[in-house]
């Protein structure tokens, strides 16, 4: 009984590391940019979809690449603000709110039919040689996998804290996520800021992709379902947290591989349920300053 | 209102038109497509009273359409007579929408957005996982299937969502709502009962959007229930009234008959769903260049095709 717990425990940790890497771009650019990009799931699957084709096609280990996919990501995040997002960035608060939603939500209609168009609608992963490895300890299953997902999850959102919070461009980020007129006023190129801001953001749901298609399938409509997980992970957070996002997203795992236990089909949910219990009564976020 | 008189008659005029539009033609392609050009005219009306007028951005639309949908095609296959479901229907849908709207409402801005999308997933995937079956008509019921009163039926939904809307931006209720959207603070500030407003907005969307859902259920031969539920209902009409015109009267219809010509024409000439990539490409550009939608369009090159005054226009 206790290893079954510790089991589904570690379970839920591999899971939720996901959902926090997922979840901090999201995070980013919505704290610095204020904007909500719905489609944030739908460049996640890209992501996926370039790892598996840079090991389908090549035979690059995922792994390897990783910083690959995290790159090209970054340069989609670019080519995507410009074109678009960067047309509403510096409108009023709310209308800039609404209208970049109504942007990402067009995106949302593109990106799965571009991308039954370019790798059908069969359901693929990654599944290098090694992917079913596992090794025992105390009797509980640890996946090389998604160790390896969790340690690079926590990697990465440690290097995104202290690009945040060490550096000169980092802090400038977070001036600018205070107010960008007053970060304007004091020499910050905002144009640039958000042009990065975005092409991390984006480079991060790529980075998570890969490691999605590791361990889960890929299918051209896992945008969405991936936006929701991480929209909860950041409102559970409070918009803007970064690290508060990754702890929400193990939180949100261990939730859901619990409840698994006990409402089996229905987890999904349960994890919404208690999302929206708390987005009522606690609209700040759990980590957020009220 | 003597100043109206003329486009009553228009309004008038077209409704007769197209009742009599089964006495010109029997070919059922055109009868498909009205009738779900007149569906959709229902549907995204409902949320632009919500979302144009209210201007609570409801993500969860498909909720209330599903839920509609689902409690008339249950009740009417049990042997309930029709008009009685579809009321129940209608009638589930607003309640359901009063029950969560009192902690729903307590969000503003895109936490309400938020919450709403989850909302209607939720409710989606606990209906996947109870109905997983398809529900298909019985051999009865489709021997003597006829598009005729589906056709009548979606008009009649259709018309009443216009009247609907024409009496709210009309009504003190309805400003009420329009001062919410421009800013909720001065609105309360000037004595305007948010709750309350808000409330009766979203039951009067909720009702018609479940209303919509029945005359769906009625019209289908097959559903799956989960589909009825599927965020493209809220997505569908939310771009249907961005691209006409949000907050306005006419809007909704223009970007109704625009949606679904369009959308039969690629998908009779792209493969799969690619048409549904082309609305994205169309929706941005209209968020982008033309915030509101055709009808400022058609209204700026002086044709104005508009009914009564001047359609309420809201500041992209």
């Amino acid at each position: 009984m206790v290893q079954f717990l510790a089991q589904t425990f570690v379970n839920g940790i591999n899971v939720g590391a996901l959902y926090g890497l997922a979840a901090v771009g999201l995070s980013l650019i919505f704290g610095v940019m204020r904007i909500l990009n719905v489609a944030h799931g739908e460049f996640l699957m890209v992501g996926g979809y370039i790892g598996f084709w840079l090991f389908k096609l090549y035979g690059v280990d995922p792994f390897v690449g990783l910083p690959l996919v995290g790159i090209f990501l970054f340069l989609i995040g670019i080519v995507f603000y410009k074109v678009v997002f960067s047309r509403v960035a510096k409108f009023h608060e709310e209308v800039k709110l609404k209208n970049s939603l109504l942007i990402a939500f067009g995106l949302y209609l593109i990106f799965p039919q571009i991308a039954m168009v370019l790798w059908t609608a069969d359901e693929r992963a990654i599944s290098p040689a090694y992917s079913g490895q596992a090794f025992d300890l105390l009797g509980v299953r640890f996946g090389y996998v998604p160790l390896a997902g969790v340690c690079i999850a926590i990697i990465v959102i440690l290097a995104m804290y202290l690009f945040l919070t060490k550096t000169y461009f980092g802090k400038s980020l977070r001036g600018t996520a205070e107010s960008w007129k007053a970060a304007k006023l004091s020499g910050i190129h905002i144009e640039w800021t958000f042009m990065i801001t975005f092409g991390l953001g984006i480079s991060l749901a790529g980075i998570a992709g890969v490691l999605i298609a590791l361990t889960q399938e890929l299918t051209p409509f896992m945008g969405m379902p991936w936006t929701l997980k991480a929209l909860i992970v950041v409102v559970l957070a409070g918009m803007g947290s970064i690290v508060g996002a990754f702890v929400a997203g193990l939180i949100l795992g261990i939730v859901e591989a619990v409840s698994a236990i006990f409402m089996g089909p229905y987890t999904i949910a349960i994890g919404l349920l208690i999302f929206l219990i708390i987005l009522v009564l606690r609209p700040q976020g759990l980590f957020g300053r009220a | 209102m003597p100043k109206n008189w003329k486009s009553f008659f228009i309004f008038g005029g077209i409704i007769a038109l197209l009742a009599m539009l089964p006495l010109f033609t029997n070919r059922s392609d055109v009868l498909t497509w009205s009738c779900l050009t007149l569906q959709y005219i229902l549907l995204s009306q409902s949320w632009n009273i919500i979302g144009g007028y209210a201007g609570q951005v409801n993500l969860g639309h498909a909720a209330f359409f599903g839920l509609g949908a689902l409690t008339t095609r249950y009740l009417w296959l049990a042997g309930l007579p029709f008009p009685a479901s579809l009321l129940s229907g209608a009638f589930i849908a607003t309640v359901f929408a009063l029950l969560i709207g009192i902690p729903a409402f307590r969000l503003r801005g895109i936490y309400f957005v938020i919450g709403t999308l989850v909302l209607a997933e939720i409710l989606k995937v606990v209906i996947d996982t109870r109905f997983p079956v398809a529900s298909v008509l019985p051999v009865e019921t489709l021997l003597t299937y006829s598009l005729l009163p589906r056709y009548y039926l979606s008009l009649m939904g259709a018309v009443l969502s216009v009247i609907a809307v024409y009496f709210i931006s009309r009504s003190r209720l309805g400003l009420g709502m329009m001062a919410i959207r421009e800013d909720e603070d001065a609105a309360r500030t000037s004595g305007v009962n948010i709750l309350q407003n808000k409330l009766i907005a979203f039951a009067i969307s909720t009702f018609l959007a479940g209303l919509a859902g029945g005359i769906f259920a009625f019209y289908m031969v097959a559903i799956q229930p989960g589909y009825v539920f599927s965020p493209i209902w809220t997505f569908d009409s939310v771009v249907i009234v961005f691209v006409g015109g949000i907050g306005t009267l006419i809007g909704p219809i223009i970007g109704s008959v625009f949606f679904v010509l369009l959308k039969q024409w690629l998908s009779l000439h792209l493969p799969g769903g690619l048409h549904l990539a082309v609305f994205g490409v169309l929706f941005i550009l209209v968020v982008l260049y033309m915030p509101d939608g055709f009808i400022e369009a058609i209204r700026r090159y002086g044709k104005m095709v508009t009914l009564g005054r001047k359609p309420m226009v809201q500041g992209g």
